[in-house]
């Protein structure tokens, strides 16, 4: 080894060690980074939250508990919801907190049982807007089979809220004998989306009307549990399973890359995107991948049952352009890599912080 | 999608990159600057090193605006949003660049009113939206981006817009060549030239690079057959024995530039004495700063700005990872005083610097993720 490798080597190996190092939050206020779902947020949650509340649930970091009460496994999640504006193309954050929280369940093959919803509202808010959203929570309710069931409201001065704000919780019953996760992801696996990506994102983006871009596109919220149901009878050997929300399906792989120690390749021309949010995301410099979804999903499968997952998932009307994007390799371990359109190759690593469009 | 597809044909690249294989003398290295922040992210996003062959090698240039603003300047701008009054607007890319006391979104967290505009006028509406705020428009980038910020302090001025103003950190793209090319240690075979800059400014400001100082300069497109063909035509230049500036973006940039964006530029700006770029140092005649007969838009007289300096660390090596002489790793602050998450230098400010990307996935060699990528 010539002097300068063995000099470059001990860089490398100071920055792995710094690497390795127990998370640390070294801001001093929350910025909106620590809320965008990237990097920040996962240092956020492993510092403060995992640090102060650890327990082997909590530490697998998945999108819901799945917790055994007698001989019933239970899947409990929460989430809520800030979204700005709160009505756009293709639904509002009614039905997003509905199908949200039902989503984070479904991930873990769980069947939605029953819902909560606690709305924290606005002096001044209309009334008129609280029943709009409340009437598309029942539809979204009644749409996946489940009952909100239980509630709170507060209300805030004005100025100290955003009109509305939703948090709900909700639990399932995990009736197969899956055991889905993010590190459960195998060499030799394939990687599948259901459906084409980045349509809720881009859809929100355009509608807070600051791009004065118009584009014939709509939010993908939907429900996902019948659709992972179909999935799971079609390719029982289904080993993660992920709803592409904030960060994208970018972020959603790089976690089950570092969770399963394994690589996964990805081929940009297989990944279905539609012309109106590559046209956007084009305009923008964004890159689709970041792109949050709020009804499609990524789903890492045995790769002798890739074919008969997309036939089941392309039977399905919220799965029509279900496909296999990539696979999974033993190594570079952690690590995402895109071979683009063009032929080249790029790391795709997590979201840094929200996706901000480049001036130039 | 039509007018982008065409530029992203992987057939023609495959044989552009046999083409520019042919052309490489057995034995010689090839260094090539791409000037522009624009030309790096495509280069990125493409992944068009892998069309290059082993010996020739793309240095990221310091064309990335936002990475260029040293600390001192975040802080004063910091400084004036933090005043209970005003409304500072500002790109988004620019929200999460540290100065010496945090970022917009560190000051925007503890209080300030930062807003993220998309142009100048936005700022402008702001504006006139809010009558009893003082709106800062944080003016930045080259020239490809000095004449929306010209004409929006022309528009504000006919229109009496009298709470709005800049805080302009224009620069100058040329300067910053010369220092790089005035350089004793420069290790550049040529220059794949700024294209957004060019449809501004044109060709012939590149002129003196190829006259004086004997390297090419070829103004390149954004797309990735627009740069791997703008690669093609230096080589092709350095096998004919031959120093010029070509335009590869003709589609775009006029040789002459645009006339009326460089006089509305020269109507409200001019040359400031110096400026200091991050981790390049004072460059003399680098920037623009509004003239006097628009001092009521410049926010530098209308506020008290501090006018921070911020020295970067003695230590910080980025001029010579810019030049191409030294690797990330061979800085002496790289990966203890300087990370991603505390960035000294541009070069590791945004994550496609050199030495952020280097820092990120150094451990990984090329060879590595092309095997791990095979179909």
């Amino acid at each position: 080894m010539s002097d300068a490798t063995a000099r470059e080597q001990q860089v490398l190996d100071r920055i792995e060690q710094a690497r390795r190092r127990p998370a640390r939050v070294t801001d001093e206020r929350i910025t909106l980074a620590h809320g965008a779902g990237g990097k920040a947020t996962h240092r956020l949650i492993e510092a403060v939250f995992l640090g102060a509340f650890r327990n082997p649930v909590l530490e697998a970091l998945e999108d819901q508990a799945v917790i055994t009460v007698g001989d019933q496994r239970l899947a409990f999640t929460t989430d809520s919801f800030v979204v700005s504006p709160l009505f756009f193309p293709g639904g509002d954050i009614g039905d997003l907190a509905v199908n949200g929280t039902v989503n984070d369940l479904a991930m873990s093959g769980a069947r939605p049982l029953c819902l909560s919803a606690g709305f924290i509202l606005e002096e001044g808010f209309p009334v008129a807007d609280l029943e709009r959203i409340t009437a598309s929570m029942a539809a979204a309710a009644s749409n996946a089979g489940v009952q909100i069931v239980t509630g709170d409201t507060k209300v805030v001065e004005r100025g100290k809220g955003d009109g509305c704000y939703i948090n709900t919780a909700g639990v399932g019953v995990v009736e197969r004998s899956v055991d889905l996760g993010a590190g459960k992801a195998q060499a030799g696996d394939a990687v599948v989306v259901s459906g084409p990506i980045g349509e809720h994102g881009i859809t929100v983006m355009l509608a807070r009307g600051e791009l004065e871009i118009e584009a014939d596109v709509q939010s993908d919220t939907a429900p996902l549990h019948a659709l992972v149901d179909s999935l799971l009878d079609a390719a029982p050997g289904v080993h993660c399973l992920r709803d592409a929300t904030r960060g994208g399906v970018a972020t959603v792989l790089n976690e089950i890359a570092t969770a399963s120690h394994i690589a996964i390749a990805l081929e940009e021309d297989r990944v279905p995107v539609r012309p109106a949010v590559s046209g956007a995301c084009e305009l923008l410099g964004l890159d689709p991948l970041y792109v949050a979804c709020e009804g499609r999903f990524v789903a890492v499968v045995d790769g002798a049952q890739a074919d008969a997952a997309v036939d089941a998932l392309r039977a399905h009307p919220l799965g029509e352009s279900a496909a296999v994007v990539g696979r999974v390799n033993a190594d570079p371990e952690g690590l995402v890599l895109l071979r683009t359109a063009f032929g080249g190759t790029r790391i795709v690593d997590m979201l840094v912080g929200d996706p901000l469009p480049r001036i130039c | 999608m039509r007018y982008v597809d065409e530029y992203r044909d992987a057939d023609k690249a495959r044989a552009l990159a046999t083409e520019i294989a042919a052309l490489c003398e057995p034995g010689r290295q090839y260094k090539f600057m791409e000037v522009c922040g624009g030309h790096t992210h495509t280069i990125y996003k493409h992944g068009i090193d892998d069309y290059l062959p082993e010996s020739v090698q793309l240095v990221h240039g310091p064309g990335c605006p936002v990475c260029v603003i040293p600390m001192g300047r975040v802080d004063d701008a910091i400084a004036i949003a933090e005043q209970s009054d005003v409304i500072m607007a500002t790109f988004g890319d620019m929200m999460r660049v540290p100065g010496g006391r945090g970022s917009f979104f560190d000051s925007k967290a503890a209080g300030a009113d930062v807003r993220m505009v998309y142009s100048p006028l936005d700022a402008l509406t702001l504006a006139r939206r809010n009558p009893d705020k003082r709106v800062v428009f944080m003016a930045i980038g080259f020239e490809t981006t000095a004449p929306s910020t010209a004409m929006t302090v022309l528009r504000a001025a006919a229109d009496g817009v009298d709470n709005f103003s800049v805080f302009c950190n224009h620069v100058t793209i040329i300067p910053a060549i010369k220092a790089i090319l005035d350089s004793p240690d420069l290790r550049l075979d040529g220059f794949i030239g700024p294209g957004h800059v060019s449809t501004v400014i044109g060709c012939r400001p590149y002129e003196f690079i190829a006259r004086h100082h004997g390297k090419p300069l070829v103004c390149a497109g954004f797309e990735p057959l627009d740069v791997l063909q703008s690669v093609y035509m230096i080589m092709r230049q350095l096998a004919d024995g031959r120093a010029e500036v070509e335009n590869q973006y003709a589609r775009v940039v006029p040789w002459d530039g645009n006339a009326k964006a460089l006089t509305a530029i020269a109507e409200v700006m001019e040359l400031r004495p110096y400026f200091e770029w991050r981790g390049l140092g004072f460059i003399s005649q680098s920037a623009l700063k509004v003239r006097d007969e628009y001092a009521a838009f410049d926010a530098e007289r209308i506020f008290d700005v501090p006018g921070v300096r911020v020295a970067d660390p003695k230590a910080c090596q980025c001029g010579e990872v810019l030049k191409g002489v030294i690797k990330p790793w061979e800085c002496k602050v790289f990966g203890t005083a300087c990370t991603p998450e505390t960035p000294i230098g541009t070069c590791m400010v945004s994550s496609e610097g050199a030495c952020a990307a280097y820092y990120n996935f150094g451990r990984f060699s090329r060879a590595h993720v092309h095997e791990a990528t095979k179909r």
